[in-house]
């Protein structure tokens, strides 16, 4: 057979040759198929371990009472017991050496979140007590008259009282 | 042999040293075992009480903080639907960003149609879905990624190798589920990891910390003794989208028939 013939096929397989050297150098060592098979578990490995570093920034309320004792225990005999601290002073990271400090959210946004009245009756929301938030006192923050680690009764500063 | 054939014969001859035998593997048989034998004593599952939930969001905005997914894109890996079913049939879905802020307003998102507001006295039910990755068993997601790049744990999660997304979106197409979107920041496919950081440290979800009425619960199916296995396998559970044949492990009780 003459030299033309062959000539496409030696480009043909010069470039296969040159994909599978690149194939080496680009994919990972680690790139492969794991426990779940070819078609659910073809990946790198070492992503895993990646995922796995990834911060955790909610350190959860156990971690609270170590310091905060009082605080911790008036919101645990309180109707508030369920709500995570950090659900309302933020998620704490590495506090206390990172950050010194957490940020109060004191926001009337975030009492709304659930004592906002919904007429929804058959649902837990409806029989959570709540208030028309464009109506109830618009111009004040919720924690200038009600005490969010001890909600019950309501109105329970005194200086609203007087 | 004259001095252009020698030429070329070299060449392939080095060509063919060059490629290392590791370049021609295209399958392993060993390495497909791993399949057969892969039974874990672990599988994280999800189990939503529709009952418990009251549209707090609380649970999105952990999600969101936690896992650095920005927080005021109008993106969100968890998100809470609130489902309005009125006396005259109706029935009236929204979930304001994704209810980051909670459920705060009567009135209900319609989109071009305006916001709805319906008169407690037409009401016929009411009630808040939680919804996030079903962390599916047969994920479709994994399916159609072209790279890799997307891929199931041996705990059942399903994660993505942000190096290695190429951004095609075709497993943000093919999620029956609708819980995936591109990162606004790494522009990469994006979904809920199930805290995966978190449980293999012994914690739960961020969104499960967060949840203060016990409407959000994360278990592992394989162990019997787990209190999440124990109402999945004993409780009246249902899951989402069952005939697309993906095998959800997110569990739902109360789940409405108008939940789509």
């Amino acid at each position: 057979m003459k030299n033309h013939v062959w000539r496409p096929l030696f480009i043909v397989l010069a470039i296969v040759g040159a994909i599978l050297v690149a194939r080496t150098v680009l994919v990972p060592n680690d790139f492969g198929i794991y426990e779940r098979g070819y078609m659910y578990g073809w990946h790198r490995k070492s992503n895993e371990a990646e995922w796995k570093a990834f911060k955790v920034k909610y350190k959860t309320a156990k971690g609270c009472v170590e310091c905060h004792k009082v605080e911790y225990n008036a919101i645990m005999n309180s109707g508030h017991a369920s709500i995570s601290c950090e659900n309302c002073h933020g998620p704490s990271y590495d506090h206390p050496n990172d950050p010194i400090g957490l940020n109060i959210d004191r926001s009337r946004s975030l009492c709304i979140r659930c004592h906002s009245y919904m007429p929804y009756k058959g649902n837990v929301r409806g029989k959570i007590p709540g208030i028309d938030p464009e109506k109830h006192y618009t111009q004040a923050q919720c924690v200038m008259c009600h005490i969010p680690h001890n909600p019950k009764p309501m109105n329970q500063k005194q200086e609203v009282k007087s | 042999m004259n001095r252009r054939d020698f030429c070329k014969k070299a060449m392939v001859a080095a060509g063919g040293v060059l490629i290392p035998l590791a370049a021609l593997e295209v399958f392993n048989p060993k390495r497909l075992r791993a399949e057969r034998d892969g039974k874990g004593k672990v599988r994280w599952v999800f189990l939503v009480d529709i009952h418990k939930c009251v549209g707090c969001g609380f649970c999105v905005k952990a999600c969101k903080v936690e896992n650095e997914v920005p927080y005021d894109a109008n993106v969100t890996r968890t998100w809470v639907e609130r489902y309005v079913v009125t006396k005259d049939g109706q029935t009236l879905i929204d979930s304001p960003k994704g209810a980051r802020d909670g459920f705060t307003s009567q009135k209900i998102d319609q989109a071009a149609m305006g916001l709805k507001e319906v008169k407690p006295e037409n009401i016929a039910k009411a009630f808040f879905v939680p919804k996030l990755c079903n962390q599916c068993e047969n994920p479709a997601c994994v399916q159609v990624c072209p790279v890799g790049a997307t891929y199931q744990t041996e705990e059942g999660v399903v994660l993505v190798d942000r190096t290695w997304c190429i951004g095609c979106g075709y497993c943000v197409m093919g999620c029956p589920y609708g819980v995936r979107f591109f990162h606004p920041v790494y522009h990469v496919a994006e979904k809920c990891t199930f805290c995966y950081h978190r449980l293999c440290k012994g914690m739960k979800t961020a969104c499960v910390d967060a949840c203060p009425f016990g409407a959000r619960l994360v278990g592992n199916i394989r162990d019997p003794e787990d209190p999440v296995t124990k109402i999945i396998t004993s409780e009246q559970v249902n899951v989402l989208k069952e005939e697309f044949g993906t095998k959800p492990q997110v569990f739902y009780l109360g789940l409405s028939r108008e939940v789509k």
